[in-house]
């Protein structure tokens, strides 16, 4: 019965993670909603996954949260949403159902007698998911240090506007020499 | 009602949650918290497929594959954010459609 319990919170945090207006409330009801979804990893028998959700969901991505809103800024948006909510509410239970039939009803699955350990599936089975985490890692951090680079004077509207005033002085020259 | 159908309910509801998100927040930071809780959702379905099956460390070694990537996105996204906040002073996406060129 925890399980039951633990889906429900886990939905009604991160009901409230879009209900709040505020920035930073959100990103700490999300950071609730990874450490509950923790839990319900482990009681579906993933310690391991338990772990990792709760040390990057609720741990890494909480303080990167934190250190956007701190940076960008944390004014509520005052205009009313694109789409009214009643809208959306269908659309998203739409969406959710639409993956519900496809889901239900259950298969019977043929259970796995001997299952391997996790050290073995992970480095053999599953390798070149490995590389492809690095390789992922490694755009990611470029991605962002090239992002948050600081933009100087960029370049081409400096160059625009130096054309624009070349071209204004010149004018001005002729005129001068016309006019007497 | 067992782990997996529960876990099923779990999964449903999450994307629901992360779809009406989607839709219905302005704030760019809102909307990776959205995707953050779609992936959450994604995970939560491929262990509960694992339990179900009995191969709980296939769906285990995906899983980690999943919040990796995740994690990623979130980075990128809050990257752009910042440079959005930074270039056009607002974090509405709806400010973005002034862009041109």
């Amino acid at each position: 019965m925890i399980e039951l319990l633990l889906t429900i919170t886990t939905l009604v945090f991160a009901i409230q993670a879009f209900r709040t207006q505020r920035l930073l409330s959100a990103a700490l009801w999300l950071a609730g909603v990874s450490a509950l979804l923790a839990m319900l990893f482990y009681r579906l028998g993933a310690p391991q996954v338990a772990v990792i959700e709760l040390s990057v969901g609720a741990g890494l991505v909480t303080v990167l949260f934190v250190f956007a809103i701190s940076v960008a800024g944390d004014e509520p948006i005052a205009a009313p949403s694109l789409l009214p909510w009643p809208v959306a509410i269908l659309l998203a239970l739409g969406a959710a159902a639409l993956v519900g039939w496809l889901a239900l009803p259950l298969p019977a699955a043929e259970l796995v007698a001997v299952e391997r350990p996790l050290t073995e599936v992970l480095w053999q089975e599953r390798g070149l998911d490995m590389l492809g985490q690095v390789v992922i890692i490694f755009c990611g951090v470029l991605g962002m240090l090239g992002l948050l680079a600081e933009v100087r004077a960029p370049l081409g509207q400096a160059v625009a506007a130096e054309v624009v005033a070349r071209r204004e002085r010149d004018l001005h020259d002729l005129q001068q020499r016309a006019l007497p | 009602m067992t782990v997996v159908e529960i876990g099923l309910i779990g999964v449903l509801g999450l994307l629901g949650v992360g779809f009406y998100g989607l839709l219905a927040s302005r704030n760019l930071i809102k909307l990776i918290i959205g995707l953050q809780i779609l992936g959450k959702a994604a995970v939560l379905g491929l262990l509960v497929a694992g339990n179900a099956s009995g191969q709980i460390n296939l769906s285990q070694s995906l899983a980690i594959t999943v919040i990796v990537a995740d994690t990623i996105v979130a980075v990128i996204g809050m990257a752009l954010a910042i440079q959005v906040r930074r270039q056009m002073n607002t974090l509405d996406v709806t400010e973005l459609a002034r862009l041109r060129g």
